[in-house]
């Protein structure tokens, strides 16, 4: 555990970013993916407050990370699964923090690999800027500036209420 | 050259000796025991303080790879010198096999010209060591093979074998044997055992020995009343010893040896596949060293040998099942004596009666002792010096022994031939 | 004894043998394996893992099957394959093994996927590759087959969820099985608290109770209550000879018929590392029968495979 933290109000920022992605689907027939393990906590929270009838995809992107050669794999991968067609589909790609776009440029990667959707949406919780890739969201839940040893975390009560932190970065 | 060694700790276990005092060589025999003989006069002076002088290692097994490599002899002479071992048994099985007189000669001229230890060659007790006729024992132990014997297992053929001892009775020649039955042991590389089990490797089972032991003693009780005198090479067994012990119990005329490595090493030793490991026989388990050791102790088994074999290192880098058998123990044997010595709190005394009065007495010979009036082999030591075995070090072709990489205690100073000190080594420098 | 396996940091470099290796690495590789079985089933089969990697198959002992699902693993992790059949008497000619190896590290190979009739070999190639460089153990001699065992114990996971209840009966030629010992090493590691080894004292090795496994000559004894049962292959060459007197008679005292099957748990599942001997350890009726999870196995061996090389892949930092 690090230092101290300060907490921001995780179920009001949900509240403005669920009603953005309400605007963003229109009623009209996605499939919404969760990136492991923020993503799919969101995921499964908009599917239940849009009534969002089909199941959602989970992605695990250990297999697609750009730095397997500096860390190594991840000794908990866990499976991925899409229970729906990708091809043609309309997929939201729902994470819980944008940060350098690696993650959303791997994942992004992987879903190609499930086959060819007509279009991606990216939706994330917290935008933190700091991108080092071409990666744009279409929803997001605030925008906030915070500094590099400084780590944005997302966590889910065992009521399910969200609860976001920004924290102090354990000294190496 | 008359020699004096100084303040020296005098072990000479065929004298029961263990003391401070001189030693006086000339002539090639000892002159001088403990005090200095009357009119001595040294040409050269050794100052023997920290020092250990024994009568120089026999060795009852120690392969020169000649016939087969020329030039070889030379190298694993000085090794032997290196290692402070003055006599060394040579088996047969060299290439072509010691089963002519001219190549005993030639070896024998060869050993006098490279002026290292005393070479006592065993010849081949059956033409070409094939286990079928009988080598011409007569001829060749006229020109100096001192016993006959097979190097591999028992020869398959037991009427041949049979009547390869009867002979050798009829002129009173002794007969070395492996106790090894080759269909028992088939294709085994690892001893009987958990180990072999848990690694998968072939196993050499428990009864090709002790059933290779019961066919030498009854074929040797079938050569009569005063029957043929036998030496048994590299004991592996409890099971083997006990039948050993009844033999002599009994009264027939056996000797044995067991190698060094089995006095220290157990199959697990093994571990990764490690080929320096790879010995034949090969490892057994902790309950077969307990009994070699306990052999030695009561003087069951009488000596160990290096079983010395030279195998280059491109042989050795090999999987553990097709890797040359056998290791390279020259240069580490005294040490190996000291440190079984020292680990089970045997007497320097009794623990150097292995390699010195014993394998004398096997060979019926008159050295391996510090008396007055015999041939001067010695050995100068330092036990405590440690060095370690490395391909620097190491003076045999040989580099593959199990103890590579580590360090021993134990370093020969001179090594003394019939009076003629054939080696010599500079104490190592003080460390900084 | 330092294990020649794990690097510095105790993680996995080298796969040579079930025996000693960590259980939570054992761990690892299974829940590892579960995410490559997902991308088993979807279009695009692989993921860019070794992309760029180079993966040689050494095959110093002939097999097509084990060879061939390396190389789908490894080229399901976008690896660039080598497949190199050196016969034994190629390698008789003149170059050595370790010459053999050296070589091809110059070629820039990565991992080493090694198959030979020796134990202990890959041990030795694994003691002499550069530092960056895996070897993973595909059969020595009778020693190990360390991915057969994983994929072993993952299939029983797969069907039976929790080990620390089961019976587990391995049945044939377990002295000269490589799949038997490292199966009994992967059931004790991951606590198995009831193996079995079954067949006649000529096929069962020294030191396997001392190991904590259970001997049975009698199949129908090492069967009862079975929840798993693992049938080994009996080689040809065996037959005939010095132990075992004729593939007839072996089928009728060891074969696994529906009727030997019945004293096992009704729901034991039944496996086999392949190929099968029709006729000689396995009835027809059981290979192809309800119990038989034999063709689940096979794909469960490419991913436990995968898994394996990406593990020991990522052992590698640079920094």
């Amino acid at each position: 555990m690090t230092g101290q933290f300060i907490e921001l109000d995780a179920e009001s920022i949900y509240a403005l970013f669920a009603q953005r992605v309400r605007e963003l689907v229109a009623g009209r027939t996605m499939g919404l993916v969760g990136v492991h393990t923020g993503g799919v906590w969101l995921a499964e929270r908009l599917r239940k407050d849009l009534n969002i009838a089909a199941e959602v995809g989970v992605l695990d992107v250990s297999f697609y990370r750009d730095d397997f050669a500096q860390g190594g794999l991840n000794p908990g991968v866990r499976p991925s699964r899409i229970p729906f067609e990708m091809a043609g589909c309309h997929v939201v790609l729902v994470d819980d923090v944008l940060y350098t776009g690696r993650t959303v440029r791997a994942a992004m990667n992987e879903l190609f690999d499930y086959g060819r959707p007509a279009r991606i949406d990216l939706a994330v919780l917290i935008d933190r800027g700091g991108r080092e890739l071409p990666i744009a969201p279409s929803v997001v839940g605030r925008t906030i500036e915070v500094p590099d040893e400084v780590s944005v975390v997302l966590r889910r009560e065992s009521a399910g209420r969200l609860q976001l932190t920004l924290e102090q970065k354990a000294r190496a | 050259m008359r020699l004096a060694i100084e303040t020296v700790r005098l072990v000479d276990p065929a004298a029961d000796m263990d003391r401070v005092g001189g030693l006086y060589l000339a002539d090639g025999r000892i002159v001088g025991v403990g005090a200095m003989p009357a009119g001595f006069v040294a040409d050269r002076r050794i100052d023997g303080r920290g020092l250990i002088a024994a009568p120089g290692l026999i060795d009852l097994c120690a392969r020169m790879r000649e016939p087969g490599t020329d030039g070889a002899l030379r190298v694993e002479m000085r090794a032997a010198l290196a290692g402070g071992v003055t006599g060394v048994v040579c088996p047969p099985d060299t290439d072509p096999p010691l089963d002519e007189p001219g190549l005993v000669r030639m070896l024998r001229q060869r050993s006098r010209e490279a002026a290292g230890a005393r070479l006592y060659p065993l010849g081949a007790l059956t033409a070409g060591l094939k286990g079928e006729a009988l080598a011409q024992m007569c001829t060749l132990a006229e020109v100096g093979c001192v016993a006959f014997a097979q190097t591999g297992a028992l020869p398959d053929q037991r009427g041949a074998l049979l009547n390869a001892l009867r002979y050798a009775r009829t002129f009173d020649l002794p007969v070395w044997l492996r106790p090894v039955d080759a269909t028992l042991a088939s294709e085994g590389v690892a001893g009987e055992g958990a180990v072999a089990g848990r690694l998968g490797l072939p196993a050499v089972p428990t009864v090709a020995e002790t059933v290779a032991l019961h066919t030498i003693f009854e074929l040797q009780r079938a050569t009569g009343r005063a029957p043929v005198r036998i030496h048994l090479c590299r004991l592996s067994t409890a099971a083997g010893i006990e039948l050993l012990r009844a033999a002599r119990n009994e009264g027939l005329p056996v000797t044995a040896d067991v190698s060094i490595l089995h006095v220290h090493g157990v199959d697990a030793d093994i571990g990764h596949f490690d080929s320096n490991w790879r010995l034949d026989p090969p490892l057994r388990t902790a309950r077969d060293r307990a009994a070699i050791r306990a052999a030695l102790a009561d003087g069951t088994i009488d000596a160990i040998c290096s079983d010395h074999a030279p195998v280059a290192l491109e042989d050795k880098l090999l999987p553990f099942g097709e890797a040359g058998v056998g290791a390279s123990g020259l240069e580490t044997l005294l040490s190996l004596v000291l440190d079984w010595a020292q680990s089970e709190n045997i007497p320097l005394l009794r623990a150097l009666d292995r390699v010195t009065r014993a394998p004398a007495r096997v060979l019926g010979e008159d050295t391996g002792t510090l008396l007055v009036g015999r041939k001067a082999d010695v050995v100068l030591f330092d036990s405590a010096e440690r060095w370690k075995v490395d391909d620097g070090a190491l003076l045999s072709f040989g580099k593959n022994t199990p103890y590579l990489g580590s360090e021993l205690a134990g370093r020969v100073r001179v090594t003394i031939v019939g009076g003629e000190i054939r080696f010599e080594r500079a104490a190592a420098e003080a460390s900084a | 004894m330092v294990n020649p396996q794990l690097n510095a940091d105790g993680e996995l470099h080298h796969l040579l043998s079930l025996d000693g290796l960590p259980r939570s690495i054992i761990e690892r590789i299974l829940s590892t394996a579960d995410s490559f079985i997902s991308v088993g089933s979807r279009e695009v089969k692989s993921v860019p893992l070794l992309r760029g990697r180079s993966v040689f198959n050494l095959f110093f002992e002939n097999s097509t099957r084990t060879r061939t699902t390396f190389e789908i693993a490894a080229k399901r992790l976008s690896a660039d394959v080598f497949n190199l059949n050196i016969a034994a008497s190629s390698a008789a000619k003149g170059e050595s093994l370790l010459d053999t190896i050296n070589n091809l590290t110059a070629m820039q190979a990565d991992l080493f996927v090694v198959r030979h009739s020796q134990g202990g070999a890959p041990h030795l190639i694994a003691g002499h590759v550069a530092p960056h460089v895996h070897v993973i153990n595909a059969g020595d001699g009778r020693h190990s087959h360390p991915t057969q065992g994983l994929l072993d114990l993952y299939t029983i996971r797969h069907y039976k969820r929790d080990f620390s209840a089961l019976s587990v009966a391995i049945v044939g030629d377990i002295l000269h099985s490589r799949v038997a010992r490292s199966d009994l090493h992967a059931l004790l590691a991951v606590g198995v608290p009831d193996v079995r080894a079954v067949g006649p004292l000529t096929l069962l090795p020294d030191g396997l109770e001392a190991l904590g496994v259970r001997l049975f000559t009698s199949l129908e004894q090492g069967l009862r209550g079975a929840d798993v049962v693992i049938m080994l292959r009996l080689q040809n060459e065996r037959m005939g000879g010095a132990l075992l007197p004729s593939a007839s008679e072996y089928f009728r005292k060891y074969g696994l018929t529906p009727e030997a099957l019945r004293t096992a748990k009704p729901d034991c599942i039944v496996m086999h590392p392949g190929p099968m001997n029709r006729g000689v350890e396995i009835d027809s009726r059981v290979a192809d029968g309800s119990h038989s999870v034999i063709l689940p196995q096979v794909t469960f061996g490419i991913a436990v495979r995968m898994a394996v090389m990406s593990i020991a892949a990522s052992s590698t930092r640079f920094r």
